[in-house]
């Protein structure tokens, strides 16, 4: 019996601490009220695209390597036939194609650990429940395009450590190139 | 699976209440998550209430785990073996580093090897945790004691998900090391939860430890001899509750092991109530070694820069990692034959041998006890399926 009296004076103690202490009501009121993502948080990929305009300053070149080591294999890139110039103003490849059916994407990173060309990371939203199955859920390059600005809202430390490491190429390449988008970090949060 | 029937079929037609009498009567337990242990099915063989038979059935998680290695690269099988045991990602991902870093003969640095040590530390306090929640749950506690182990649990898996960006599906190590460095804070984040961790275990020890209805529950149930145990192969807390002194820990002295003090909770018994109190004693354990671990993290890169992530080729040979993972020994069985995919990728599942006594443990035991008994096995079905 006293062991019984002890494991309920517990759960009194959890009810009624309950009320007066925040360790031990740890519920949060989802929809209404919402805990802060951590910066390392990860979901869905995304591409990375410079400047406003998402077909002109998009970071990728379509070299499908993420394609390739992808271990699900749910991404899909046709690559462009001809070039355009990419950040540094080299022309380069371009994919005429890029789907990710996020129904089979496992979000383990590694298209963004193998990506050359800082163009894909990982994407913090995570509402993402649609009426249909099948075309709702894979993601074409319009869906996935989204703005260097937007990545340095979610993952502000990485994306300013990344424009740094895209500004030092750059200026290695070029002592003065003509347009460099990427060069310009700001410390946008 | 019909024995009981044929059985039945072929006795003594008598009065209803006698032809029953000493008849088997099977029923399947499961696959529908019998408590709260995933899709596992046991065919059990009754009398009256005591279980003379018991067929555990498995395959109803199988995903074809180890064929996918064979096919995917070295680097896209790590995210694949979070999803084995997916309570504990990190230790997963320890144990097959440690296997294709044994293949390729790839150094760790010191730091990644104490974070490698912290965060499976942490697995180690959150699997043992959440069962013990379980457990209770098993036993008619339902729900409130599981809570209390979960929001422990969540604080922890709080700390993984700000390190590597995913609460249980990890995918933080890489061959030579870890992928992301933590900050400051989230080592300072760590050390609180350690530091709070034993006011939680304390009171919740009170539910168990001296509750009548637990020690009635466990005691003397589900026995498991040391011989038993050591000639099936069963591993982890639950060969040691059986009173064997066996953790890789000290036996291989993996990792940075053999610099971290810590002793190795033994049980005498082999009961129910003895692998309970197991995973109480070795979480205080890995609270010890993870203050120490803490003390002497040092500072330095946490990857070996000279593995490279695309185009891994280990050399032509084979290797067996194995670590002492919360659950048991947690082994990955690899045959390179030099190409971008291993020939033979094999896991060892520590709750997959461990749950291949349950029959053993069970017989004669009532159908209450069953899920008692399944409940301190600590099998996960990711893992015994794969």
């Amino acid at each position: 019996m006293k062991g019984i009296l002890k494991g309920m004076a517990v759960t009194a103690k959890n009810f009624v601490g309950s009320y007066f202490e925040k360790e031990r009501l740890t519920t949060v009121q989802y929809p209404e009220e919402r805990l802060p993502l951590p910066e390392n948080y990860r979901n869905f990929p995304f591409l990375v695209f410079d400047g406003s305009e998402a077909e002109a300053g998009l970071r990728c070149v379509a070299c499908q390597i993420c394609e390739k080591e992808c271990p699900p294999q749910c991404i899909y890139i046709v690559k462009s036939k001809d070039k355009k110039p990419d950040y540094l103003g080299k022309p380069q490849f371009y994919p005429a194609k890029f789907d990710i059916d996020i129904s089979v994407c496992m979000s383990c990173q590694i298209c963004v650990e193998v990506c050359p060309f800082e163009a894909i990371k990982m994407d913090k939203d995570f509402e993402l429940s649609r009426h249909e199955r099948f075309d709702a859920l894979l993601l074409k390059k319009d869906d996935l395009a989204k703005s260097n600005e937007y990545y340095h809202k979610i993952h502000p430390l990485e994306a300013t450590e990344v424009d740094g490491r895209l500004a030092e190429a750059a200026a290695k390449k070029k002592p003065a190139p003509a347009a460099k988008p990427a060069a310009a970090p700001e410390a946008a949060s | 699976m019909s024995v009981g029937f044929h059985e039945l079929a072929e006795a003594p037609a008598g009065r209803m209440s006698s032809r029953w009498e000493g008849e088997l009567l099977e029923i399947s337990m499961g696959p529908q998550h019998p408590s709260t242990h995933g899709v596992f099915r046991m065919n059990v063989a009754l009398e009256g209430e005591i279980v003379r038979r018991l067929k555990p059935v498995f395959g109803y998680l199988h995903r074809n785990h180890e064929k996918i290695g064979e096919n995917t690269s070295y680097l896209g099988s790590m995210p694949y073996t979070d999803r084995l045991d997916y309570f504990c990602s990190m230790t997963n991902n320890w144990a097959y580093a440690l296997s294709v870093e044994k293949l390729a003969g790839i150094e760790v640095p010191e730091r990644a090897q104490y974070l490698r040590v912290i965060l499976a530390e942490l697995t180690r306090l959150q699997n043992h945790t959440s069962l013990l929640g379980f457990l209770l749950s098993d036993m008619g506690a339902w729900g409130t004691p599981l809570m209390y182990a979960f929001r422990e649990r969540e604080k922890i898996l709080d700390l993984f998900e700000s390190l590597s960006g995913s609460r249980m599906m990890c995918d933080y190590m890489r061959f030579g090391g870890c992928r992301v460095d933590p900050s400051a804070a989230w080592i300072e984040a760590a050390k609180r939860v350690v530091a709070n961790y034993p006011a939680f275990l304390d009171e919740f020890e009170q539910l168990i430890v001296e509750n009548e209805i637990v020690l009635a529950r466990t005691q003397e149930v589900g026995i498991l001899s040391a011989e038993l145990a050591v000639s099936a192969g069963i591993t982890g807390p639950m060969l040691r509750a059986s009173g064997v002194n066996y953790d890789l820990r000290k036996v291989d002295g993996y990792g940075v092991y053999p610099r971290l003090k810590f002793k190795v909770p033994l049980g005498d018994h082999g009961d129910c109530y003895d692998r309970l109190m197991m995973r109480v004693l070795e979480v205080r354990e890995s609270l010890g070694i993870l203050a120490q671990a803490f003390e002497q993290l040092p500072g330095g890169p946490v990857v070996n820069p000279k593995v490279k992530l695309r185009a891994f080729k280990p050399p032509v040979g084979e290797a067996y990692g194995r670590i002492e993972g919360p659950k048991g020994e947690l082994g990955f069985y690899l045959v390179s034959e030099g190409g971008a995919s291993p020939y033979r990728y094999r896991v060892r599942p520590p709750s997959f041998i461990n749950l291949t006594v349950l029959e053993d443990m069970c017989l004669g035991h009532t159908v209450a006890d069953v899920m008692v008994i399944l409940g301190s096995i600590d099998i996960v079905m990711g893992e015994v399926d794969r």
